[in-house]
């Protein structure tokens, strides 16, 4: 009952070929047969965010898209950026600012919040709130997270 | 927003050289988090690993009648198809009761159903396989015949002489109930000039950790070991259970935590699927993994709150107090959960409600009863939130009555700060608390006249905003008398050891564990901090019961004021070592000696008299050159455990300003304040995001979260898109104040803040909605979650 095909996609900049079954979610693929744990499997239906990773320069949920939709594309995880150093300060401001606890919901936190700043403007509180409202984080409350969002979006635009 | 970089304290009797206690400095584990280079339980994997699926009751209730495994057991990739009775051959069944608790009565309960399922969810029949997936295929050729029975849902009825006992031999429904009558309360009654009588609902809700629970058990024949991989947050308690239920001496089990993704009370507990994990690696010998999905979560992982409290206050005219009563019931599923039971959250209510006020009359019911739904228990501010919600509720309820300011009602009827120690009607002892300071200090920070200002010109304008207050209290530090004495092998105390490496950095082993409350930072500041070396030369290890001293683990806000306490005299009995061995190579005295920074100075004038690298070497490599006689121990242990009191109570209070849209029923939130005192602040940017984290969690049970179950028990909402959890974008930004009282019983003085946020939210947004909404004529609204559908019920409008 099992199909499986073979797809080439770049994962983190390295090209690679699989042979995936149908089913199996993008999450479930990087995790299970690449090994790249740092997205996370939180609701597997699409609510938490936790599975957040980059696609084609998109975030998408790693639930939510097949493993065999991704042949041909490049798939970013937060291993992938924070070895680029894309990343860094976002990082950095997480930890001064204690914007995580857990940490089971930071990577996805992270992308999400890299791509409302990707824009180059500089949010308002409220702005950010409302990007991040995908992503669900049990352990903070999120204000330590907008904090820390905010004062990334100033730093970068030099406020 | 600027993130401030950290700066050193002013000066306290605490402080020393490398002095991080009051400090916020950063926790050492979180670049890896945030990295993507964490390793939950979920994330791992080991040779020869399985995977096990669980086939689960469809039903509340239900006698298994026939159940047939052969299909599944041909299925691809299965390794063991494995029944309730095949399994309870291997493990044995269990019984959550304490003795302290007492009349407290629970049935047997199985890793896995044996004969009848008793809750929507009860695993019935494990599969295991070479992957999840093909587990879960094979689930489904399970044949499995059921005979639904009658299911017992309405705690209200459950005790009824003609509702279905569930389990006959218990006799009744009834788990455990408990009374209470102090002070004269008819009389204070009678002579209050008013009397006000509420009923308050709690919904049921549970704790939704991000990574869900998650276990590898590996059973290796060979050295005849149990090695389990588990997100926990009480690895002892755990190793102890396995032994006991496989029947294996307890140095035979190795708990090991990991990462774990929030716990929140969720994960201190024994689940039968869990159990059942254990027992399938000793019986296939092999690594047997289970993660359960969020389906499998919202069924199985406990609920919490479920309780209908009728409340009752009288007052007079001049804003006294005269007494408070309470009849708390709740139900709990079919088993009392083990070991901490499920008759603790009752016991809390019963304990807490009046505790900030100097009200000597209280009478007090508490009935726990079984029913056919998943399984409640102690979870983040345990009995808190209910007991806080139905003071305060009261409270707010009788200075409107009496047209009183709900802020004079309260400073009128609050133990005094100059009053301890006190104890309260309910029997519980306070060592001393700050009530009224912090009343001062929150009122300031919210600038409450003006806040009233505000409303009032927002009321001008058809904009319905409401203030609401909680004062509240929080059981912290629990020594054993909160599971100890009931006969549950729950350690109350904690241990850390320390050891000086060969070149000059500490290393500590702490019984205390950590799950993103920051403990692996609290621990190295206070052994920084006491021996006298900077954070960074620290290495924090937990979560390993081979290789960390006995301990309770990370729950009731007990790791840092009692595994602190532990690490911090640990660190200075290593001080102590260190300097005799230095002293022995200066031929100096070790008490003209001290530690700054990692070197070994002159006492006073901080000379530099030799490096703990340079210590170091000589014990280890060069000992034939020490004096003789002298053997150097570079390695110390202490333990702690609160011995004045029995919970070390801390004190706060949290406002809530918010605008009610009367024409939706939404309730937005503006801003929401706290103000505790958790005594010494170790790290005050930690102690502030739990404050957050527990206020934010306290608000999803006052807002948004139910688990919605209907009359055949059946779970209407167990998914996230259903189940509504709070959201960055619904959430408020949250004002955090301290008064600082220390707790005498340690050196420290540090008391727990991990459920104050969580325990105060729900009642001070339950009182700011009905101040918003009580001049329109509006009924209180005490049924949490306030949706916006009860809002409107509430105002006459649907």
């Amino acid at each position: 009952m099992t199909h499986a095909y073979d797809i080439s996609l770049t994962v983190n900049g390295e090209l690679l070929t699989a042979r995936v079954e149908a089913r199996k979610s993008l999450v479930d693929f990087l995790r299970d047969d690449l090994s790249l744990t740092g997205s996370h499997v939180g609701c597997e239906h699409g609510v938490c965010g936790a599975c957040t990773v980059r696609v084609n320069g998109q975030i998408v949920r790693g639930c939510l898209m097949l493993a065999v939709q991704c042949g041909g594309a490049t798939v970013e995880t937060i291993e992938g950026v924070s070895d680029t150093g894309e990343i860094a300060d976002l990082q950095d401001a997480f930890e001064k600012r204690n914007a995580l606890q857990c940490g089971f919901c930071t990577p996805g936190m992270l992308l999400t919040a890299q791509e409302l700043l990707a824009n180059g403007k500089t949010p308002s509180r409220d702005d950010i709130r409302e990007h991040i409202s995908g992503n669900y984080c049990r352990c903070t409350g999120y204000h330590a997270i907008v904090d820390a969002v905010e004062a990334v979006a100033q730093a970068r635009n030099g406020k | 927003m600027k993130i401030v970089s950290d700066l050193p304290s002013p000066l306290t009797a605490l402080d020393r050289p490398n002095s991080y206690i009051g400090r916020s400095v950063p926790r050492p584990n979180l670049k890896r988090l945030a990295q993507g280079r964490a390793q939950y339980v979920s994330d791992m994997t080991l040779p020869r690993m399985a995977h096990v699926a669980y086939l689960r009751s469809p039903h509340a209730h239900a006698r298994i009648v026939k159940l047939d495994k052969s299909k599944a057991e041909k299925a691809l990739g299965v390794i063991a198809v494995v029944t309730g009775p095949e399994l309870a051959k291997v493990i044995t069944p269990w019984v959550g009761v304490l003795t302290h608790l007492k009349g407290i009565k629970s049935a047997p309960q199985y890793a896995l159903a044996v004969d009848r399922a008793c809750w929507q969810g009860e695993a019935v029949c494990a599969v295991v396989a070479k992957a999840r997936a093909q587990a879960e295929d094979a689930c489904e050729l399970i044949e499995i015949v059921y005979e639904e029975l009658p299911a017992v849902t309405d705690p209200e009825t459950a005790l009824d002489p003609n509702t279905p006992v569930i389990h006959p031999e218990l006799g009744d429904n009834l788990t455990f109930e408990r009374t209470l009558d102090a002070g004269e309360v008819d009389k204070a009654f009678a002579e209050s000039d008013a009397v006000i009588e509420q009923t308050f609902h709690f919904g049921r809700h549970t704790g939704v950790t991000n990574e869900p629970r998650s276990i590898i058990a590996d059973w290796n024949p060979g050295e005849e070991r149990l090695t389990v991989y588990q997100g926990t947050q009480a690895p002892h308690m755990m190793q102890n259970l396995f032994a006991k239920h496989l029947d294996l001496a307890e140095h035979q089990v190795r708990v090991v935590t990991k990462d774990v993704g929030g716990s929140f009370g969720v994960k201190v507990h024994t689940y039968a699927d869990e159990m059942a994990v254990v027992a399938l690696s000793k019986m296939l010998k092999r690594p047997i993994k289970f993660v359960a999905d969020r389906l499998e979560s919202f069924v199985t992982d406990i609920h919490a709150r479920d309780h209908r409290v009728r409340g009752k206050i009288g007052i007079r005219k001049d804003g006294t107090i005269t007494a408070f009563e309470i009849d708390d019931l709740t139900g709990i599923g079919p088993y009392s959960v083990y070991p901490r039971t499920s008759g603790i959250e009752a016991n809390q209510v019963v304990n807490l409600t009046g505790g900030p006020y100097a009200c000597p009359n209280y009478r007090a019911r508490a009935r726990v009863v079984f029913q056919n739904k998943n399984v409640m228990c102690q979870y983040r501010a345990v009995g808190h939130p209910i007991a806080v919600a139905v003071t305060e509720g009261l409270v707010d309820l009788a200075a409107a009555k009496i047209g009183m300011d709900p802020v004079e009602v309260r400073k009128k009827n609050l133990i005094p700060d100059d009053a301890y120690p006190a104890t309260a009607a309910s029997g519980i002892k306070f060592e001393k608390l700050s009530h009224i300071a912090s009343t001062e200090k929150i009122l300031s920070m919210m600038d409450y006249k003006a806040l009233r200002a505000d409303q009032a010109a927002a009321r001008a304008r058809g904009v319905h905003r409401g203030i609401g207050f909680a004062s509240f209290i929080e059981v912290t530090n629990p020594s054993a008398a909160f599971y100890g004495v009931g006969g549950a092998k729950i350690s109350a105390q904690d241990g850390a050891t320390v050891r000086l490496d060969g070149k000059g950095a500490i290393f500590c082993h702490t019984g205390v564990s950590e799950q993103g409350q920051g403990a692996e930072a609290v621990i190295a500041q206070c052994v920084a901090s006491a021996f006298g070396v900077s954070m960074d030369k620290v290495r924090v290890i937990m979560g390993d019961t081979d290789n960390t001293p006995y301990g309770g683990g990370t729950w009731a806000s007990r790791a840092a004021g009692i595994g602190g306490e532990a690490a911090w005299q640990a660190g200075k009995a290593l001080r102590e070592n260190v300097l005799a061995a230095a002293a022995s190579i200066l031929q100096a005295q070790a008490s003209d000696l001290d530690i700054d920074n990692g070197i070994v100075v002159n006492k006073g004038t901080k000379t530099e008299r030799i490096s703990l690298e340079e210590v170091a070497r000589i014990c280890y490599f060069r000992p034939d050159t020490l004096p003789p006689g002298f053997q150097a121990e570079l390695v110390a242990t202490r333990h702690y455990v609160p011995r004045a009191w029995a919970f070390s109570f801390t004190n706060g209070i949290q406002a809530s300003y918010l605008e009610v849209d009367t024409d939706t029923g939404f309730i937005k939130l503006l801003k929401h304040w706290c103000v505790e005192d958790c005594g010494t602040v170790i790290n005050p940017q930690l102690v502030d995001e739990q404050i957050r984290g527990g206020i934010v969690q306290g608000l999803g049970g006052a807002l948004f979260e139910h688990c919605l179950y209907d009359e055949r028990g059946q779970l209407l909402n167990g998914n996230m898109a259903d189940y509504l959890v709070p959201m960055a974008m619904e959430m408020p930004d949250m004002q955090i104040g301290h008064v600082v009282t220390p707790t005498a019983d340690s050196e420290l003085g540090a008391k727990g803040a991990g459920e104050a946020g969580t325990a105060g939210a729900p009642a001070c947004v339950m009182n700011a909605i009905n101040d918003a909404l009580r001049p329109l004529g509006a009924k209180p609204l005490t049924d949490m979650p306030f949706t916006p559908g009860k809002v409107l019920r509430a105002l006459g409008k649907v």
